[in-house]
């Protein structure tokens, strides 16, 4: 099937980096003392009208405030479609309820919580907010949750049935996620030095959310192409990651030397970052590699914090400094692959150019 | 070129029957899933009628052949997505891309609230093997696992119209020649949470429910799931599969009126139905059949009938909401109803809609109450709404 070009007009989000607004990749890193990185949060006043925001969990303000700031970028009012992937959805509201089931034992509970609890809450409030009639779908799976909404808004955009879809990434940590996922052993006890040094089991937690402005049409100003998304669960081995990542370069015409930067999902815990020290030392030899969890923590839906990364990359042409270790050459950045995985499950990677 | 979508088989679960042939018996004979609750713990036992599937999570286990401690949505889903599979004739896929799509609004949390009464005193009290599946992604993969689907699993949840948008996606991984074999759907399994969350919004009924009736008083919540079999043209072909009906039209949009409540002129169910006509190529006039969303509270049904009064007056196909049957599944009606729709255009049904008494005075039409035999169905309509404005509406066609 012929393929369209499509275009990132625009992205922002909201995240433990100063990522929402930035036209450019922030040179300074926020550090976060803990093994947890909270979100930096914008003043919502500025966004999202005030008598609005009193009721909306934190996942819903993030997700929300960063959905309208990249249409706001991308100058559109109206997107013809509304994607969203979250693993977890409304874990706020849905301990609340929860919680209040507990407490009042079942009886006069108000609804408030419960109806945000829905995992489609971020996605129509944005429909809501907008007043927008149009496609409006939400994907929950785990950490394929943001890579099914981008594959359904590719779709779309192919189908040329719309013109641009809005599709975004968005999860949230709570105290609770956190001390659950703590008690699975996901989390270090603590932050090291350095994160990818380290050499100890577990990683540190984040949360974001992300927004980006998918188009068939080149606009005025256009961030990056999206060329390819692919993911793909349990691979035996990394020879069927490196087959995934030749395949999906291929069907691109291209071959790895065309790659400039390569973004990886490096997190820090020693089983799961086996893989990619494998796969530097075979398929991405030579090229320039570099990781972004340091900088958001690890989520489900962390994949959508690299593609807006590689997009900031792509548009500038360079890798700030503060990212990269490697001595990069003054040779504009025009390729960008992004492979992360997700607890070693759920794996993708996103191809990226320059426009 | 895109590849026409062929529907090759259906499976389900509800509270009127283990499968499809237990829930034809059931709408033939009138007999709804209604009743007091036995499995779910709540306070509301006796005031909340629900549509619970009469069986223990022991026996799923042994129906679904899955550990007894899986959530009852992963059995739920298991059952009714292993009947499309065998009920398409397919036993290998023959190397083929396969998919499994499927939805639910609250994944584990039938396990999550027995865990977080332990753990909301005490963070680290509380079994984790109860939360292990919270996650709405996580009956899926562990159902796509079961079922050895391997080149794509995903999870949709649009809260009451979840499934429908699962089977819409589905279709559109087909059309597009990303998959060749795909089994859409979706499952819920009854929980506390979703039952408070309803009676907290004041729209469960206290008793069975009424749907598209003047005295309707608000929804029963069911549980269940229900699966469809989708297929390219190649995969027919290899697998051998006669395929019963094709999915001609599909549509979603968005209300845009509130988080809970329908517009009262039902824009969203509105722009749904006109685009799946749209897009199927069809006039009103040529279906024969709406599957109902109806759930039965005074909001849904006036704005649905108010959306489908704009559509298609003066002319009005049979209708009905066999939501008076399996009550509202959530997350599994829209893939219930979408194999009600198959086995409509299939075998010539139309359902009933039960206990109508008196027809909404300001609708000109009044559902279909009989169950009605060998009818020419070509095109079926099957309509799912939702909280967050999500409107979908399929149509299932004879080939």
């Amino acid at each position: 099937m012929e393929k369209m070009k499509i275009y990132i007009n625009a992205t922002t989000g909201i995240s433990p980096q100063e990522s929402f607004g930035a036209t450019v990749y922030p040179e300074s890193i926020t550090q976060h003392p803990g093994n947890w990185f909270n979100s930096i949060e914008p003043d919502y006043d500025t966004i999202i009208d005030v008598k609005l925001i009193r009721r909306m969990s934190r996942i819903i303000k993030m997700g929300a405030a960063a959905a309208l700031k990249c249409l706001q970028q991308a100058e559109i009012k109206m997107p013809d479609g509304i994607i969203v992937g979250t693993a977890y959805g409304c874990l706020q509201d849905t301990e609340i309820f929860l919680q209040r089931m507990i407490d009042y034992n079942e009886e006069l509970l108000t609804p408030t919580a419960f109806i945000q609890s829905t995992h489609n809450t971020v996605g129509a409030q944005i429909a809501l907010l907008l007043q927008c009639h149009h496609y409006n779908n939400t994907f929950v799976h785990k950490g394929f949750s943001f890579e099914s909404a981008l594959l359904d808004a590719i779709i779309l955009l192919n189908e040329n049935e719309m013109n641009n879809v809005l599709v975004g990434g968005v999860d949230e940590l709570t105290n609770s996620s956190f001390d659950i996922l703590s008690r699975f052993s996901l989390y270090k006890k603590s932050l090291p030095g350095n994160l990818y040094t380290s050499k100890t089991k577990g990683t540190i937690a984040g949360e974001g959310a992300f927004f980006f402005l998918l188009s068939n049409l080149a606009a005025k100003k256009n961030m990056a192409v999206l060329n390819a998304v692919d993911f793909f669960y349990k691979p035996q081995n990394s020879d069927i990651i490196a087959d995934k990542i030749n395949a999906l370069l291929s069907s691109q015409g291209l071959s790895m030397n065309d790659i400039d930067v390569i973004i990886t999902g490096r997190n820090g815990d020693i089983n799961n970052d086996a893989l990619y020290d494998t796969l530097e030392q075979t398929v991405f030899t030579g090229r320039t590699v570099i990781n972004f969890k340091h900088l958001c923590g690890e989520y489900p839906t962390a994949g959508a914090y690299a593609v807006w990364m590689a997009a900031l990359m792509l548009k500038e042409g360079k890798i700030p400094q503060a990212l990269s270790s490697q001595k990069t050459g003054n040779e504009k950045i025009r390729t960008a692959l992004v492979y992360n995985h997700y607890l070693n499950e759920h794996h993708s990677l996103f191809l990226l150019t320059a426009c | 070129m895109f590849n026409p979508v062929y529907i090759a088989g259906a499976g389900v679960i509800a509270s009127i029957g283990d499968n499809v042939a237990g829930c034809m018996l059931s709408l033939e004979n009138y007999r709804d899933g209604i009743g007091e609750m036995q499995w779910l713990q709540s306070v509301h036992q006796h005031q909340l009628p629900v549509a619970e599937i009469k069986k223990s999570n022991e026996e799923l286990a042994e129906l679904s052949k899955l550990p007894v401690n899986t959530i009852r949505t992963a059995m739920l889903s298991k059952i009714a997505a292993t009947e499309a599979l065998s009920n398409s004739g397919i036993t290998d896929f023959m190397g083929l891309r396969t998919g499994f799509v499927s939805a639910n609004s609250v994944g584990g949390m039938d396990k999550t609230e027995n865990f977080f009464q332990h753990f909301s005193k005490d963070h680290n009290a509380g079994r984790l093997r109860n939360v292990v599946q919270h996650e709405c992604g996580s009956a899926t993969q562990f159902v796509a696992d079961k079922l050895g689907i391997q080149h794509l699993a995903t999870t949709i949840s649009t809260a009451c119209s979840s499934s429908a948008n699962a089977i819409f996606f589905g279709a559109r991984l087909v059309r597009n020649n990303i998959l060749d074999v795909v089994v859409a759907g979706g499952a819920d399994a009854l929980t506390k949470f979703t039952l408070n969350g309803f009676n907290s919004l004041m729209i469960l009924d206290h008793l069975p429910c009424q749907p598209f009736d003047e005295n309707r008083r608000g929804l029963n919540l069911g549980e269940g799931a229900g699966y469809i079999v989708m297929v390219s043209e190649k995969a027919a072909k290899i697998l051998n599969i006669q395929p019963v009906c094709t999915l001609s039209g599909y549509c979603n949009a968005n209300d845009a009126y509130h988080q809970t409540a329908s517009s009262p002129e039902g824009t969203g169910s509105y722009l749904a139905m006109k685009g799946a006509l749209q897009k199927s190529g069809l006039q009103p006039g040529d279906i024969n059949y709406i599957n109902l969303h109806g759930t039965g509270t005074k909001n849904n049904d006036i704005a649905e009938g108010t959306a489908i009064k704009n559509l298609f007056q003066p002319q009005y196909p049979k209708m009905s909401s066999t939501k008076s049957f399996t009550g509202h599944t959530l997350g599994g009606s829209g893939g219930i109803e979408a194999v009600f729709s198959v086995l409509s255009v299939q075998q010539g049904y139309i359902y009933p809609n039960l206990r109508l008494e008196t027809p909404m005075a300001e609708l000109p039409f009044t559902p279909e109450t009989r169950f009605l035999k060998n009818v020419n169905v070509n095109h079926v309509l099957s309509n799912s709404f939702g909280f967050g404005g999500n409107c979908t509406s399929l149509i299932f066609s004879k080939l």
